[in-house]
């Protein structure tokens, strides 16, 4: 079965953000970017169906500025067989991503679409979802397990109780949690072996989707700042402390 | 201008989420009104009707609704929230779950997360795990937002006497279907909802030692949560995973063992009232936003600390 899995170029996950000084926005001039590392895991999963025989081919498309065919090669070196990217210089909100993953969904009619829960800039959480309400299909999210037994699968979520596992008739769409696999490197031949791999580039137009916004960011500002209190010498200051001063025992 | 608050609860109580998320829809000023989707959840409706403010609760009683199945709920919810001027639910793994299909469906964007309300179409919420605070103004014809309950004090409980009226939309999801699940057994409080919570991290070394944490818990009733690493590896399961990805907590007092404060920790607990860290390594980042610190072994600070309080 083919399986499609979406990925995005975020702010390296180390990387320390910081505020324009204008409140438009965080500053990613010069900053390191990579894959979101949802999408790391998602990629992982559908190497790992192929590996198993479950998967036969895998797709990865991208959404962003010419310079996310990036985050496309480093999944080719992975495992992914070719890739899309939807070049565009916008900023797009889920919406308009979700109708440009329909898009492609319907273009290339995976049995499986794997996407990361959420991308660790704008801490969203919505992609994977509209996909599957636009395209009629169900969902898993937060998933911790993936199992494809024929024309089903069992997902296995990580919700606020604890564990809950829905089953899902294919196609599906998942979307990833940190738990359901931990990411490979991709090995030097790989990278070379990956630049070799196709590599397609489409527009919105072309796909047949406008862009549409309808948020309009008013500002950003840094976080209260949490100043660093006092040390304490030993657990009876602590518990004192607690007591008297804060007051919160 | 009408506000439709989708409850949160397990079909036997309403979860009190939901009373942080009607403070959110009274922020936003109009009507509001609750819609409780599940099945034998008369008892929630009732609940929902005594709110304070509530002007009517609408009942979606059915099999469809019972693991609220985010096919059925978004589909649900779509149908009966398209004539209102917001939606709001918990920003729980619930409300995350089914929110963006109700917004698709409605063709609006969504608001996730919000953490205050600016007016009627503008929203903060946090961004790149909360170290940075974006103010978002919607142009959209219905508002389809989750609210983080740390935003906002819960509403009260009592007070309020609103109609309930039934609903017998049937939205059975074709496609999906609840298979198992597995939950967390405690009788200790919600880590949401509890006063104080006292968290590990991967300093407790494997998870029989969070029994000294448990020991404490129980003698001041708090929760226990923990940081990805001690999840990750494998010392407790994911339900107690306080952070960026996992439970967004903000207690008066949270208690940090043996967790070195990485950011996405941070981003689930800094806005607590006092944060303590216990840590053995002094340059640990988690001391940088604690109100007081313990440089000491946490094997030997976590047992006296149970006998001292």
């Amino acid at each position: 079965m083919k399986v499609l899995v979406a990925v995005k170029r975020v702010i390296d996950y180390n990387v320390k953000v910081r505020v324009k000084p204008d409140n438009s926005d965080v500053d990613l001039n010069n900053v390191k970017m990579a894959m979101n590392p949802f999408c790391e895991i998602a990629v992982e999963e559908a190497v790992r169906l192929k590996e198993k025989g479950v998967a036969t081919e895998i797709v990865v498309v991208s959404i962003g500025p010419k310079v996310a065919q990036e985050q496309i090669r480093t999944s080719l070196a992975l495992g992914a067989d070719r890739g899309i990217l939807i070049e565009t210089e916008e900023k797009l909100e889920s919406l308009t991503v979700a109708k440009l993953l329909k898009a492609v969904v319907e273009k290339e009619e995976p049995q499986l679409v794997i996407l990361g829960k959420q991308s660790i800039d704008s801490d969203n959480n919505q992609t994977g979802q509209m996909l599957g309400a636009l395209t009629g299909l169900p969902q898993g999210t937060f998933a911790s397990e993936v199992v494809v037994e024929g024309d089903k699968v069992n997902v296995t979520r990580e919700v606020d109780a604890g564990l809950r596992t829905v089953g899902l008739n294919l196609p599906a769409i998942v979307t990833t949690d940190l738990r359901l696999n931990e990411p490979r490197y991709a090995s030097l031949p790989n990278i070379m072996k990956a630049k070799r791999k196709p590599l397609e580039v489409v527009s919105p137009a072309d796909l047949g989707v406008e862009i549409k916004s309808t948020q309009t960011v008013v500002k950003v500002t840094p976080p209260a700042e949490r100043s660093a209190g006092i040390k304490v010498a030993d657990v009876a200051e602590l518990v004192e402390k607690l007591k008297n001063e804060a007051k919160v025992l | 201008m009408t506000i439709l608050v989708i409850a949160e609860h397990d079909n036997a109580a309403l979860n009190a989420a939901t009373l942080n998320v009607v403070a959110a829809a009274k922020e936003i000023g109009g009507d509001i009104e609750i819609l409780v989707a599940g099945e034998a959840c008369g008892a929630v409706a009732e609940a929902a009707a005594k709110i304070e403010g509530i002007s009517k609760v609408v009942v979606a009683d059915s099999a469809a609704y019972k693991y609220q199945i985010a096919e059925a709920m978004g589909d649900l919810v779509a149908e009966l929230g398209a004539g209102y001027s917001h939606i709001l639910a918990a920003a729980t793994t619930t409300g995350k779950d089914f929110m963006p299909r109700t917004a698709a469906l409605l063709d609006v964007n969504m608001i996730s997360d919000i953490v205050a309300v600016e007016s009627a179409d503008t929203f903060v919420r946090p961004i790149y795990a909360g170290n940075a605070i974006a103010t978002v103004q919607s142009s959209d014809s219905i508002k389809v937002i989750t609210v983080r309950g740390t935003g906002f004090d819960a509403a009260p409980a009592e007070g309020g006497s609103a109609a309930i009226e039934a609903n017998a939309a049937d939205k059975t999801s074709a496609t999906s279907a609840f298979v198992s699940e597995e939950l967390a057994k405690s009788d200790r409080p919600d880590l949401t909802a509890a006063e104080i919570v006292i968290s590990g991290g991967r300093g407790m070394g494997n998870g029989e030692n969070f029994e000294i944490l448990y020991k404490v818990a129980d003698k001041i009733g708090a929760a226990v949560g923990a940081s990805r690493a001690a999840v990750d590896a494998g010392f407790v399961p994911n339900d107690m995973q306080v952070g960026q990805t996992g439970k967004i907590v903000a207690p008066s007092l949270y208690i940090a063992v043996g967790i070195s404060g990485a950011i996405q920790h941070l981003a689930g607990m800094k806005e607590s009232k006092v944060i303590v860290a216990i840590n053995k390594d002094e340059e640990a980042p988690i001391f940088q936003v604690a109100d007081y610190g313990l440089v000491a072994d946490l094997f030997d600070a976590v047992p006296e600390l149970e006998k001292l309080v």
